[in-house]
């Protein structure tokens, strides 16, 4: 974990609303797919750090790849930038996906939705230089209109399912919508994107008993465990609080879906 | 020069500190920040048993500020001197538990069981909590209650014992005088002060507790008046905080009477602040040609 100012190399617009930046950064040497970052634009009104997930990770460079959605001052900022500005930067943070569980799975199903989509990149990659084949991305967006960001992406590394709200692209609705329609069960699901689509997933994958891993959000005020801002409910008692209550800046973001009440 | 200070016979190499909550048990920054050359750490909060805390969104931005209502989560005292304690005995600093409890046998209890810890060199006790046993009210709202506790605390207590002031009262002075006359050794202020945010466009409160308690800059002026009024109506060393950012924010607490100062939010805003201050501080001594921190604390 390092704090320093990472230096934008590189600022594209992925569609309406959608940025993302390559920032030479120290915190690209440990970082793993999963993992994220606070970014401080250094406002004296808006202190708090915004947290956004790592894209993608390119260890030689030393940088490192955010994309996001203005959804508010911070994002809003952060898409002003420019190659060259700085940035405060503190990360990697959290623990990041699990690829370990993903030897032997035949049938890999990565689901993101949205600004879910992202940090799912990294982690294809990731699965595919270690091997995993059949990895199917199921990625849901608002419209074909509105931007399909990253899913050109994806396609160098894996088969991608489009789903659309208006069906104005792939399935018309959801990502567990495009699942259930490809007719293949997945032995393994890694999923990011809005609470509704993440609940969605654990109820499917607790029905089948099939693993899922998903990658939780919240309002966070120091992204490295500190404040206990937080936290989301467990099923067990979780080893660093004594509650049934993890943090998910820290033993998160990404949890096994049964492990967490969602 | 000399930052060193002394407060109740417990020696600080300089005057700066976290405040209880914004820090872990230094722990969670201790890859960020070089917990040695800080004059304390003060551990977040901790209880006889584990507490739960509150639902979430616990957290909330405000202008230059945030709202929090962690509610107190912790994972009780047995756990929290196995590890937590263990962990800072690895670092040169002072150690300042924070207790906190719905109860005065509560507090007691944690109180008693840090006792034989080596490694604590103050008590810090937050009476912020809600009474159980009075309906919820906070213990430090009230000057009978605070005294109550102060009184139980300090029996108990083998180290010395800083009680640490809730903004939220009509006087901030008689409360500091309440503490100093019930034996405490040391007064710390000021805790949050109660806020509330509302989502307009959800209709709805934006912390699931709907109040929560403000700190940061924004309440910077209202702590280094409280501080101010404190230090005046007692004898007894106080340690300021509330909002402090810069030096140049820590040199105003002192001047206002505080012998050490604590930095809360805006650890989460930039990890080097407290380093900063530490700096910031010797660099101003310095130019003013102050040799001893003493010189100018309190002297408004
Ligand atoms: C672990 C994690 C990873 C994330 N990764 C990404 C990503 O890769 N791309 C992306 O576009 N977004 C991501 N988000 C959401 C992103 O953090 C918020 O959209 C962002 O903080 C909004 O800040 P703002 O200043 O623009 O909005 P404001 O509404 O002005 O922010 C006010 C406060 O609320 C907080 N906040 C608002 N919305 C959220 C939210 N959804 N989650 C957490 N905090 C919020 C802000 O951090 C800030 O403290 C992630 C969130 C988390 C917790
Ligand atoms: C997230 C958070 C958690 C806190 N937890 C505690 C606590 O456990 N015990 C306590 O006495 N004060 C607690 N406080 C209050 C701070 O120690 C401090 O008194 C207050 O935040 C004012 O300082 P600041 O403006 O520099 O943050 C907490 C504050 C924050 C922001
Ligand atoms: S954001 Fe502070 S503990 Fe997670």
């Amino acid at each position: 974990m390092i704090s320093e100012k990472a230096v934008v190399i590189e600022k594209e617009q992925l569609a309406e609303g959608i940025y993302g930046v390559w920032l030479k950064t120290a915190a690209a040497a440990e970082a793993r797919p999963g993992q994220f970052v606070m970014l401080n634009t250094g406002s004296e009104a808006h202190l708090l750090g915004r947290p956004i997930s790592i894209c993608d990770i390119d260890r030689e460079g030393g940088s490192l790849r955010l994309v996001w959605r203005v959804a508010g001052y911070g994002t809003g900022e952060m898409s002003r930038l420019e190659s060259g500005d700085g940035i405060d930067i503190i990360g990697p943070l959290g623990n990041g996906f699990d690829i370990s569980v993903a030897k032997g799975a035949e049938n890999i199903a990565v689901m993101g939705g949205g600004i879910g989509a992202p940090p799912l990149l990294g982690l294809v990659r990731a699965l595919h230089e270690g091997g995993a084949e059949n990895v199917d991305v199921y990625l849901g967006y608002r419209s074909a209109a509105a931007g399909l960001f990253l899913a050109g992406e994806f396609k160098e590394f894996a088969a991608v399912h489009i789903a659309t709200d208006d069906g104005s692209e792939g399935t018309h609705g959801t990502v567990i919508d495009a699942l259930r329609s490809g007719g293949k069960q997945p032995e393994l699901i890694y999923a990011c994107g809005p609470m509704p689509m993440l609940k969605g997933i654990k109820q499917y994958a607790e029905e089948r008993l099939i693993p899922a891993y998903i990658s939780l959000e919240e309002r966070m005020a120091c992204g490295v465990g500190a404040c206990l801002g937080c936290v989301v409910k467990t099923r067990f008692k979780d080893g660093h609080s004594q509650v049934e209550n993890a943090r998910i800046c820290t033993e998160g973001p990404i949890f096994a879906a049964k492990d967490v009440d969602i | 020069m000399n930052t060193a200070v002394e407060i109740c016979g417990v020696k600080f190499k300089n005057p700066v500190m976290n405040a209880s909550g914004t820090f872990g048990s230094g722990m969670e920054y201790s890859e960020l920040v070089d917990l040695n050359r800080l004059g304390a750490i003060v551990t977040k909060g901790v209880a006889k048993v584990p507490w739960e805390g509150n639902p979430t969104p616990r957290v909330a931005e405000t202008s230059s500020g945030m709202l929090n209502a962690i509610g107190l989560q912790n994972p009780g005292i047995d756990v929290f001197i196995e590890r937590d304690l263990e962990f800072l005995k690895n670092y040169d600093t002072n150690v300042i538990v924070n207790v906190c409890g719905h109860s005065v046998e509560e507090y007691v209890e944690a109180v008693e069981r840090l006792a034989d810890c080596g490694n604590v060199s103050m008590l810090e006790i937050n009476v912020s909590c809600p009474n159980v046993h009075e309906g919820g009210i906070a213990f430090g709202t009230d000057p009978r209650a605070l005294e109550e506790i102060t009184k139980a605390v300090k029996k108990a207590a083998r180290q010395p014992v800083i009680m640490k002031l809730s903004p939220n009262v009509t006087s901030i002075a008689e409360m500091a005088k309440a503490a100093e006359a019930a034996g405490a050794d040391a007064v710390s202020l000021i805790n949050t002060i109660t806020g509330m945010k509302i989502d307009i466009y959800k209709r709805s409160f934006l912390l699931a507790n709907r109040t929560g308690g403000l700190s940061g800059p924004a309440i910077k002026p209202v702590a280094v008046r409280m501080v101010y009024e404190a230090a005046h109506a007692v004898k007894i060393p106080v340690i300021g905080m509330g909002g402090i950012a810069t030096a140049e924010d820590a040199i105003e607490f002192i001047m206002a009477g505080a012998s050490a100062v604590a930095v809360g939010m805006m650890n989460f805003h930039d990890p080097r602040t407290m380093l900063k201050l530490i700096e910031g501080i010797e660099r101003f001594m310095e130019e003013q040609g102050i040799d001893d921190l003493s010189e100018i604390t309190g002297i408004l």
